[in-house]
């Protein structure tokens, strides 16, 4: 067992026992393997304006048939979760923990874009098994920059409290079919505006707790998030970024969706779910 | 999901590499560490030292998990309606939240479920062993452990398992603390504690004198205001009854928000004050007696039903009991009331059978043992308490905290010795301390924290035992 670096924890957290987040409707997709074969349970947490049937396209469904209980949660205000304008990252984290703790086992949790920042918050409030963080878009002025410069028109509105706008040539390689591209473009939905901002302005996420292993995946083709960004969030876990070139930012949606998810499939089986465990 | 039964239970046949004092073969286990109840407490020390890579054994009396909070055990002082004093974001484990849609202050059948529901997540069950009570825990050579178990009851024979630590969770809320009366043998009433107390049935129609006002007995007076023929309430002092909500909110949500801005004990206390005034209004004019003491220097009431039941002339405040006759009660001020049952709500003693009460530093043998942070044993430092704790708020995230400090302190006493060596001084030095403002000299104040200073102290600990 390696020791990692020195961890500051905090245990005080008056503000947010004062001020509990409130309780909203929650939407869970669900795919779950016919025989139970006691492999990891996995929680997908999609990024902003994403709901849970980014993975219900097809991650859900492949990744029960690898035998893996697969879940996807919709953090408030996206998919078919409840209306919530005024959400903030705690309270896409609090969603998160929630879905997961209800789970039957400890879960691993998959983020993917600003999912992956929730993913992080989240993973300081829950003991993950482990945890995937899918083309991370974990904040920060650089990608702001990078998002600047690559989609100003769509990056612009955010700053003054309207939709962060991806375009589809951004999320999607040209492989994927236009018709495809174009229904995923027509279910995007937006975050909520304080959740927005807070990507420039929030808190780092607090160290995780119960040490779970990270792996980082992303593509160097993806036009949100630069291969910088991802191999800076690799570092922060002490690995390095595995690669899907050609891809666009939506992995779990663009044309070779099966790659990315069985490589973290793979990397379950292969990894002992703590490094410690005995 | 493995149960106990499947595999690694301690078998002196296979893994005998010592003996006993007395001879008796002694089961090795190695680095394990033993964890004594299945209650909250003892839960969340096994979930936190396996998270941490230890191999636990935890030994549970009875035949389910939830301690104190499965109302089947029959050590459960919970009563059918009890629900919590604290609202549910100081009384989850801090990193496995109760459902957001449940009530704010949850029922102690919901509570059970929380419990059982964290065993399953984290699979805590397959390191406990039901139906075993430990019989004796004495320190050995290299500040290890052996534990001597038999199962619940007597039955069997005993058998000795050797261990790297020992974690007692046993629970402080099950030997009743029964004050002595002058003639409480001649009354001819019926005489029960609250731990036997489990349902309102139990006292309808009939006429009622509940003894203490701790949050057992205030709910057992109100239940009494509703089902009984009369209820007197006897109180030693005068009491803040706090409601469970002010301002719409959960009363400590409201406190911590105060916490939060570090507002200073002393104007907690004075806008404490004010506002019971305005909202619960003057006791006195109820009859009640005035407070002797601040608020925060008891252990806090959270009681909306109490003042509205004297309102209604259903419970009838009075002082101290003085002595009991056969027929009536006689009261310190010498009225003379005439109950046909009296409940002590006079709450309960920590008691270590099983443990030489030296150890925890408790010379007398009265059950109060001299800890540092009401967990860590000087110069024992392979044993800890865990949960022995009274807060202002929910025991269950304290537990959780101490736990995860006593598993990183194992762990260092490998990797890092002379860390582990100084947290040891500290807890020499530092044993006996307080974590609350001036409290009441009462056993009931015992084990009382403020849980921001507790947690504060806590999280200092872990930080100092940690730090660069």
């Amino acid at each position: 067992m390696s020791e990692r670096t020195i961890e500051r924890v905090r245990i005080m957290r008056s503000w947010e026992w004062a001020r509990p987040v409130r309780p909203v409707r929650r939407e869970v997709l669900s795919a779950t393997p016919e025989l139970e074969e006691g492999q990891p349970l996995l929680l997908f947490v999609p990024g902003f304006g994403h709901g849970a049937w980014a993975y219900a396209e097809h991650w859900l469904g492949h990744a029960a048939e690898r035998g893996f209980p697969a879940y996807a949660v919709s953090p408030r205000g996206h998919g078919g979760s409840g209306p919530a304008p005024e959400a903030n990252l705690r309270a896409y984290a609090h969603d998160v923990v929630q879905v997961a703790a209800g789970l039957p086992r400890q879960a691993v949790l998959v983020g993917h874009g600003a999912g992956a920042l929730v993913v992080a918050h989240a993973l300081a409030r829950y003991p993950a098994r482990a945890a995937v963080l899918v083309a991370p878009v974990l904040g920060g002025w650089a990608t702001f920059g990078a998002a600047l410069r690559r989609n100003p028109l769509g990056t612009l509105p955010a700053v003054f409290g309207g939709r962060l706008r991806l375009s589809r040539r951004q999320l999607f390689s040209r492989e994927l079919p236009d018709a495809d591209a174009r229904r995923h473009a027509a279910r995007l939905g937006r975050a909520a505006r304080r959740a927005q901002w807070q990507l420039l302005t929030g808190a780092d996420p607090e160290p995780a707790v119960g040490r779970p292993p990270v792996l980082v995946l992303g593509s160097p083709d993806d036009r949100v998030v630069p291969s910088s960004a991802l191999t800076r969030a690799a570092r922060r876990y002490g690995s390095a970024p595995l690669l899907f070139p050609g891809m666009g930012h939506d992995l779990m949606l663009d044309a070779r969706w099966r790659e990315p998810i069985d490589a973290i499939l793979d990397w379950l089986v292969k990894h002992p779910a703590r490094d410690d465990r005995g | 999901m493995p149960t106990p039964t499947e595999h690694g239970r301690p078998d002196p046949e296979t893994t005998t590499l010592a003996r006993s004092r007395d001879g008796r073969p002694v089961s090795d286990r190695g680095d394990t560490v033993c964890v004594i109840g299945a209650g909250a407490s003892g839960l969340t020390a096994v979930k936190n030292l396996a998270e941490h890579g230890f191999g636990v054994d935890c030994y549970e009396r009875e035949t389910g998990i939830g301690g104190a909070w499965n109302w089947r055990h029959d050590r459960s002082p919970v009563y059918a309606s009890t629900h919590l004093i604290s609202s549910r974001p100081f009384t989850q484990f801090p990193d496995f939240p109760m459902p957001d849609d449940w009530p704010d202050y949850p029922h102690h059948s919901q509570l059970l479920s929380y419990f059982e529901r964290y065993a399953d997540h984290f699979d805590l069950r397959r390191h406990i062993w039901f139906g075993t009570e430990v019989v004796r825990v004495e320190p050995v050579e290299d500040d290890r452990w052996d534990v001597t178990t038999r199962s619940t009851g007597g039955y069997g024979p005993e058998r000795t398992s050797r261990y790297a630590a020992v974690v007692i969770a046993n629970g402080h809320n099950w030997s009743p603390k029964l004050p002595r009366y002058e003639g409480l043998e001649q009354f001819r009433g019926e005489v029960m504690h609250a731990s036997s107390y489990k349902d309102p049935a139990q006292l309808r129609g009939k006429r009622v004198l509940v003894v203490g006002a701790g949050n057992t007995g205030c709910d057992i007076a109100v239940e009494a205001a509703q089902q009984a023929s009369h209820c007197w309430h006897s109180t030693r002092r005068g009491y803040w009854y706090a409601p469970k909500y002010v301002f719409g909110r959960p009363a400590d949500q409201v406190n911590d928000t105060l916490l939060a801005l570090r507002v200073p004990l002393r104007v907690r206390q004075w806008l404490y004050h004010r506002t019971l005034r305005l909202t619960v209004g003057d006791l006195t004019r109820f009859g009640l007696p005035k407070p002797d003491h601040r608020v925060y220097e008891t252990h806090p009431i959270a009681n909306s039903q109490l003042v509205y039941h004297v309102g209604h002339g259903a419970i009838t405040p009075v002082p101290d009991v003085g002595r009991f006759h056969a027929h009536s009660v006689e009261l310190a001020d010498g009225r003379q009331i005439d109950p046909e049952m009296v409940v002590f709500a006079t709450g309960y003693l920590p008691r270590f059978e099983f443990l030489d009460a030296k150890i925890l530093g408790d010379d007398e043998g009265v059950g109060r043992p001299r800890l540092w942070l009401n967990a860590f044993v000087p110069d024992h430092p392979t044993l800890a308490v865990a949960g022995l704790v009274q807060p202002d708020s929910g025991v269950f995230t304290l537990s959780h905290w101490q736990a995860v400090l006593f598993a990183r302190l194992l762990r260092l006493r490998t990797t890092r010795p002379e860390r582990a060596a100084a947290f040891a001084n500290r807890v020499r030095a530092g044993a006996g301390e307080r974590y609350s403002g001036q409290v009441k000299d009462s056993t009931r104040h015992w084990f009382e924290v403020g849980h921001a200073d507790y947690l504060r102290a806590l999280e200092r600990a872990l930080r100092d035992l940690e730090g660069k």
